[in-house]
């Protein structure tokens, strides 16, 4: 396997892409194969089926590399294989059942249990360690985070964040759809809002660098060239705290205004006329209607845009990274997590900080699982 | 078949037939006015830019874009000086990098969370709905929170009580190797694609696999001849997704590459940062490494927009 990528890094770049393509689609053939005849009758196939799950695992160690205990793992896998085929072999819905099942999930399960969930554990371990990795520090990774002028700033930053940016983008997003709404050129207008949803973080931070540009002389950022041709004296916005952090999320909400109107629109159109042309029937007033109607009639898309763009939120880094590089206070939990890993290799800071914003998106996922658990219960 | 599902698309399609009678109620003068005004603020600073960025070097630093219109003058070079800037690594070799990285990174989480859907949406076992909540829940653990361990694990493979069970990927430093960067974001791919690409293969008709089960099809016949095909609208439009995704990141890439791998966006923050103040290159950099997501966007939207309505009305 690292033979294997180590060969692909001498070519050059763009044919790296169709070698590994194809290798990839090759192996997931192989495995389909695998999965069709796995469930038929008859002792060759059952021959098939001891075959792979005795020589397959052992094989997967060994294609990894040569390295000291690999012998004794492979037998080790090969064994656990032989195991898998028996459980299989006598399982109550028919032999291969159990295994094309495994063979459909775990590629997919495996990369997760590796690359997300071990992970992550030991980002949560790592939190309740000192920075050098050598002693159980308690609580004190925590304190650090609290009472540190980085990792409180970090955390007030991100809280900002989240309580501005979703609120201000489902707002405009809102407003935006149904001022709109089945007007002439609908489609063209909502591109126009929608586009920066196609633009990075990046991209999008070069933009409103070169927007909130403040220098001696003429101005050539719009904003300062509007404070200016009002007699003002020109601003360096990102520098002035504490109001650069919402400079900042203008940026986001730039960014995330397109989404919110596009899944409102969306949910707008679905909405029975008839319950509208009762309220205007009525003598409801477009306002009333807009409140009354409208408004609870898409509440769960206005749920679904608003958790979306507040994960988003905490989550933010490369604005802060382009931007201000998280000086004049501009620092988020997030960007702060990974300055301090790479300048200072402080595990067990960069680790609490990840906890922490874990701990904020918590409730979103507590929320949604919920509501996801209600409906698969109807289906 | 779409990804919205029946019942708005009944809607629209109702909405649509009585639109003409709403006209007048929904376009009032002040809406239409506020809708130009968010328009003019959602554009105007994308426009700048892209007017800046073909305006001379001393004309940006001096005096403002929208001067450009009075005393026009322009020119290609900031695009040919841009792409060949950069210390280490240039920003045409960056852009070949975002290609590199981003083609496998979203054809390759695709394949793999589509057979995991389908074993979600058709094959019965115990414990399916608790596995399919786990998986759903992983999709909002901040990926911030695997970033480091993850990267340790790629250099010191896994040990249990010093013996090996998995080598490290051995590609530590080594130049031209993408493999970190490929997997890191199929990993974090998985959770939403599973469950979004399960959203859609389990509204697909259970006779349709029914019959191909009684013609004598085992799963493998059935997700290869049959559920790809009818499942490759959603397929397209998570493939869109998670192509802008990884095109458009930056923290994955700052954690997973280093030196001359580094794609578009590491490339452009970097300019950002040492030429803070040579618009001329900025402008222009920004617009190349735009230009890809923009193509893909406006070809393909249709896609894109179902896409996210099949992840929102779901979710």
């Amino acid at each position: 396997m690292s033979d294997f990528f180590q060969w692909l890094a001498g070519l050059p770049p763009l044919a790296q892409v169709p070698i590994v393509l194809v290798v990839f689609i090759a192996l997931i053939g192989a495995v389909l194969f695998f999965i069709e005849y796995a469930t038929r009758p008859g002792r060759g196939y059952t021959l098939l089926r001891l075959l792979v799950t005795v020589l397959v695992p052992a094989a997967v160690l060994l294609l990894f590399g040569l390295y000291n205990s690999v012998l004794w793992v492979a037998v080790l896998a090969a064994a656990l294989g032989g195991v898998l085929f028996i459980i299989d072999y006598r399982s109550r819905q028919g032999s291969g059942y159990f295994l094309q099942l495994i063979a459909f999930m775990a590629p997919a399960m495996l990369l997760l249990a590796l690359g997300l969930i071990y992970p992550a554990l030991r980002t949560l371990m790592n939190a309740f360690i000192t920075n050098d990795g050598t002693k159980f520090a308690g609580l004190d990774n925590f304190a650090w985070v609290l009472t540190s002028p980085d990792g409180l700033t970090a955390l007030i930053n991100t809280l900002v964040w989240v309580l501005v940016a979703p609120v201000v983008s489902t707002a405009i997003g809102l407003a935006y759809a149904v001022f709109i709404d089945r007007s002439r050129g609908e489609k063209f207008f909502k591109l126009l809002v929608f586009m920066p949803m196609a633009i990075s973080f990046v991209g999008a931070s070069i933009i409103f660098k070169f927007f909130y540009d403040a220098r001696v002389g003429e101005q050539i950022g719009v904003l300062n060239a509007v404070v200016t041709a009002f007699g003002g004296q020109p601003v360096d916005w990102l520098g002035l705290e504490p109001w650069n952090t919402l400079f900042l999320v203008v940026i986001l909400i730039w960014t995330q205004a397109g989404f919110a109107m596009v899944i409102l629109s969306a949910a707008i159109k679905g909405l029975p006329a008839e319950q509208l042309e009762a309220a205007e029937l009525d003598g409801a007033t477009p306002w009333q209607r807009f409140w009354h109607v409208t408004v609870p009639g898409i509440r769960s898309s206005i749920i679904v845009v608003l958790t979306t763009i507040s994960i988003a939120s905490l989550k933010v880094f490369d604005i802060v990274s382009a931007m201000t590089g998280g000086r004049s206070d501009t620092t988020v939990l997030a960007f702060e997590m990974v300055r301090q890993f790479q300048l200072g290799g402080r595990s067990g800071f960069s680790s609490a900080l990840a906890v922490v914003l874990f701990l904020l998106v918590l409730p979103i996922i507590i929320y949604n699982v919920r509501s996801l658990k209600k409906q698969r219960e109807i289906r | 078949m779409s990804l919205v599902p029946e019942t708005t698309r009944r809607a629209l399609r109702k909405a649509e037939a009585t639109s003409g009678k709403l006209k007048r109620a929904a376009t009032s003068r002040g809406a239409t006015l506020a809708a130009f005004i968010i328009a003019a603020i959602w554009t105007l600073p994308t426009l700048g830019l892209f007017i800046s960025s073909f305006r001379e070097a001393n004309d940006i630093k001096t005096s403002g874009w929208w001067t450009a219109f009075a005393n026009p003058s322009f020119t290609l070079e900031n695009y040919a000086k841009a792409l060949n800037s950069g210390d280490s690594l240039t920003l045409s070799k960056a852009f070949v990098n975002s290609l590199a990285i981003t083609i496998p990174a979203a054809v390759v989480p695709i394949i793999l969370a589509s057979l995991a859907a389908y074993a979600f949406a058709w094959i019965n076992f115990k414990g399916r709905n608790t596995l399919f909540v786990a998986v759903f829940a992983l999709q909002i653990v901040p990926i911030q929170m695997a970033l480091v361990p993850l990267l340790q694990l790629f250099s010191d493979g896994v040990q249990i009580g010093g013996l090996y069970i998995l080598p490290g990927l051995g590609v530590n430093g080594l130049e031209g190797a993408y493999a970190k960067v490929w997997i890191a974001h199929t990993i974090f791919a998985l959770p939403l694609a599973i469950f979004m690409l399960h959203n859609f293969i389990s509204e697909i008709p259970g006779e349709v696999i029914e019959a191909a089960r009684v013609d004598g099809a085992g799963h493998g016949q059935i997700f290869y001849r049959i559920i790809l095909p009818l499942a490759m609208p959603a397929i397209a439009s998570f493939g869109i997704f998670q192509f802008l995704w990884v095109w458009n990141d930056l923290l994955v890439a700052t954690v997973f590459t280093s030196g001359t791998e580094l794609p578009i966006t590491k490339a452009l923050q970097d300019l950002s940062g040492t030429y803070g103040q040579s618009w001329e290159l900025l402008t222009a950099g920004a617009f190349i490494s735009m230009i890809i997501p923009l193509l893909v966007f406006f070809a393909l939207q249709r896609f894109f927009v179902r896409g996210l309505l099949a992840g929102a009305t779901k979710g």
